[in-house]
Formats: structure tokens, sequence, C-alpha cells
């Protein structure tokens, strides 16, 4: 029996316990962005968070990220407490936060230089080139490259840090279906090569069904988990099939209930 | 020779005469080596100043709260200032440092002491302007406060910052010709001795083509180096 808890308790890598976070907007009035979230991711899991805008899930990342503090309660990856970014949780950002005076390849290699380890590692640039699939580009600028390169040079950016959990917020937000459907297949490609923990937040609910393990539905005002739904498709997914559909119509009568919850006066 | 009793074109052609330049080329090479001491002196300290004023910003990287708001004030005190005011100030502070209050070393002091404020104002005006997002995505890959300051902050600002540091130098040339009349020497110096006192408005003139050729050399130089970087980055 303990043993078997043992096993369960190591299986979690991301504990988060009971999260409140409040922001005061610009009309001074205080907004709940979570209010008493808590989650456990699993080891090497895919989690995608879903919710209508302002429902806090952004918040969540920058949390999980280190890039934002709760004011209460407590977010343990691997038993340690998140106070500060770290490089072994990369972050994904929407769009945009490529450095524009540095090329694809000097983008990559920016956390390799930031920890003092860039020349002995030279090649893993190469590699993660290759991984995500620009050769060619290696000497170009950001502004130089289309959209969907460009977030996959910074989820490249992200991985060669080794980070035990990929963080993704809206990476995929600004770009058309096609680069979309692209780049989510090539992220399953690294997710199940790295053996790597991810978190996705996003707005496309097919994208959530494609990609993930399990999606936590998340309500506005204030910012709460509403379900945990578990995808049980096999991959690859269809996104024609019947199931997926389904799925796809469960979880769109979800948000659409989350998006008239109580209280419509607030939601302008 | 005067404007008051003599054409024009006659003025004109005077002030292309050597002995006029005789005059003019000393104080040409006083107010270069003025611009360039001072600006070399206003960029490291202004660059820095600015540096720290927005790093201890209350959403800065590194927020210290009372130094900053000092810092501000101070900077705020110095800005009020009318440079000739600066000038005239400086003057015994030039005596106490160098021990001499009159020279263009003496002047030096003045010119930074009015510019150094400034340009660390415009630094601080650029280096806000960088995103967020950028300055988050450093730190969520590990790099510390100077990384990101040298690594982000420098090179994101990098053109703009450049841009800030054209209007600097041109700031400390115009002050340079203000301080000629202190006793600081230079192109100013000359302006007022010969073009004010003596009525020789040649001299006046070639002072005038020595500034204009300066602050055109200055101005082209600092968009060339910008416009070269935003080149190499494919933003324009």
């Amino acid at each position: 029996m303990s043993e078997q808890r043992l096993s369960v308790v190591n299986n979690v890598i991301l504990r988060i316990d009971s999260v409140n976070r409040t922001y005061i907007d610009d009309a001074d009035n205080s907004v709940e962005a979570l209010q008493e979230v808590s989650l456990s991711v699993k080891r090497g899991e895919f989690l995608s968070v879903i919710g209508s805008s302002g429902c806090g899930k952004t918040t969540l990342l920058r949390l999980i990220a280190g890039l934002d503090t709760p004011e209460s309660g407590e977010l343990m990856l691997d038993g340690e407490k998140i106070t500060q970014p770290a490089p072994q949780r990369g972050y994904v950002f929407q769009q945009g936060s490529l450095f524009p005076w540095l090329t694809v390849e000097q983008n990559i290699a920016v956390g390799l230089k930031a920890r003092g380890i860039y020349k002995e590692n030279k090649g893993q640039v190469a590699e993660y080139i290759k991984l995500i699939g620009l050769n060619g580009f290696e000497k170009s600028y950001p502004h130089q490259i289309s959209g969907g390169m460009a977030q996959r040079v910074a989820i490249a950016r992200a991985l060669i840090n080794n980070p035990t959990i990929l963080l993704l917020d809206e990476p995929m937000g600004a770009l058309d279906s096609f680069t979309r459907a692209d780049i989510q297949y090539k992220l399953l490609e690294l997710w199940r090569k790295k053996n790597i923990t991810m978190i996705l937040v996003t707005h496309d609910v097919d994208e959530a069904i494609y990609l993930s393990d399990r999606i936590v539905i998340m309500t506005a005002r204030p910012g709460k988990i509403k379900e945990i739904i578990e995808v049980k498709l096999k991959h690859p997914r269809d996104r024609g099939k019947s199931d997926f559909l389904a799925l796809r119509r469960d979880i769109l009568e979800k948000l659409h209930l989350a998006s008239t919850s109580p209280q419509p006066e607030y939601m302008i | 020779m005067s404007l008051l009793n003599t054409s024009f074109w006659e003025v004109f052609k005077a002030s292309f005469s050597p002995g006029v330049w005789k005059e003019i080329w000393p104080a040409a090479l006083d107010t270069l080596y003025m611009t360039f001491i001072a600006a070399l002196i206003t960029l490291v300290f202004g660059l820095l100043l600015g540096i720290i004023m927005t790093l201890t910003a209350k959403d800065g990287l590194r927020p210290v709260r009372t130094f900053n708001t000092s810092m501000g004030w101070l900077v705020n005190c110095l800005r009020s200032l009318p440079q000739m005011i600066m000038i005239i100030l400086m003057i015994p502070v030039a005596r106490m440092v160098l021990g001499q209050s009159y020279g263009i070393n003496s002047c030096i002091i003045a010119l930074a002491a009015s510019c150094i404020p400034m340009y660390a104002r415009i630094v601080q005006s650029s280096l806000l302007e960088i995103s967020k997002g950028k300055i988050e995505a450093a730190k969520s890959m590990g790099s510390s406060n100077l990384q990101i300051v040298l690594r982000v902050l420098l090179p994101e600002t990098l053109p703009s910052l450049i841009r800030g540091f054209t209007v600097a130098v041109i700031a400390i040339i115009s002050m340079s010709a203000l301080a000629g009349n202190f006793g600081a020497g230079g192109i100013g110096d000359i302006a007022v001795r010969f073009g004010f006192q003596r009525f020789q408005h040649e001299v006046l003139f070639a002072c005038v083509y020595v500034l204009i050729i300066i602050v055109q050399i200055v101005q082209f130089a600092g968009d060339f180096a910008s416009k070269l970087i935003l080149k190499k980055r494919h933003l324009i």
C-alpha cells in the first residue's frame, strides 16, 4: 500500500495547492484571476488549460513559470517550491518574444549562453534546428521568417535548456490554421521524443483535444477550475472522427455554460 | 568688415579668406575637443545613470524605491537649470577640481553636468519602450539581471540609444558655443569676440559654417549607424 502510494506521489511532477491571485484593474476593482486553484500534473503528461479570456489561464501558467507569485497557496515542481523563473521550466510566449537582433541560431543558443555552457554544447543548436525543421534558416533574423517558423524557434529555444516541463502560452494563437496544424503535429512529435511534460494554454478546443491527455476547463471571475476532462482518444487523433467531434461538442457545451456563468452583469 | 557698411556679398567672400581661417581652425579644434570629451563622459555616465534609474524603478528588474526617487529628484534638479546658469554654477566647481575656472577642460565639467542628466532621461525612455515579453523570455531561460541588461536591454534599444545620443551631442555642441562666452574658448568664443564685440561679421559667418558642418556630420553619423543596425536586423 505504502509503495503504491509512493509511486503515485513520484508520478506527480507539478502540484498546485489552493493558489489565489488577485489583480487591481484599471478601474481600481480587484479581479480574482485565480481563486483556490488546485491541480496536480503527472510526469510526461500533456495538459491543456482552456477557457474564455480573463479566466486566469495565462496567470496560472505565469505562476508555474515563476514570472508571477501567488498571494496564497503553493506551487511545487518536483518537490521544490517555485519562487522565480528557471530554465527547467521552459516558457513559450504568445508571439514576438524572439530577439530581433539575433539570428535563429543565436536565439536558440540564448539559454545555453545565459548558463555559460554554450561552448561545450554548440552542437545542440544544430540538432534543435534540425528537430524543428529549419535547416537553411540558421543565419536568418526573426523578421525574415514566417510567424510559424518563429514559434518553432521559440519552442526550440525553450527546449534546449532540457526543461522538465514546457509551458506554452497560446503559442499558436496568432497563426493560420494550416500552420497551426503543422506546429501541433511537430509539438506532439517533440513531446513523444523528449518525454517531457507539457502544459498548453489555449482557447482552441480542437487544439486541446488533438494534443492533450487531460483538458482543464476554467471559468472567469473568479478564475476557477470548472472541470477536468480526460481525453482517451488514441494518437494520431483524427479531427474529423465521430468520437473527436462528440468530445468537442461536449467541451463546447461546457464552455458555453461557463461563459454564461453567474453574475452576467460583470461580463462586459 | 561689418554688414553695416559692407555688402553681404563682400562679407560672404571675406569669410573664406585665409586670415579669418587662421583664427577659426584652432577654435574649431578646441570645440571638437570639448565636444568629444564631454560626449564621451555623457555617454558613459548618462548610460549608466539611465540604466540604474530604469532598473531601480518601481516596476524595474531590481526596485530600490528611495534610491530611485532621490536619483530622479537630482536629475530633475540638474535638468531644470538653463545651460547658462549651469556654466556659471560650475565655475567654482571647476576651480575646485582642476584648479582653474576657465579654459576648455573646465568647461567640460559644465557640459557634462548638463548633458549627463539629459542623456540619462533619454536612455530611460528608450529602455522603457522594450516589451516586457522579451525580458520575461530572457528570465525564463535563466538569465541574470546583468545578462538581461547586456544581452537584452542594450542590444534591443541600441538604435534608439544612438539616436538619443545624437541629440545629446548636438546639445553639447550648442552649449559649448555658449560656454565660449564664459572663458571656455572654441568657436563660441571667436563668434562673440569678433562677430559681436568687433562687428567682424566675416568671422561670424565662418563660425556658422563650422557649426553647421559639425552638427551635420554628427547627425548623419547617428542616423547612419542606427539605420545600419535596423537594416541588419531586417526591421526596415
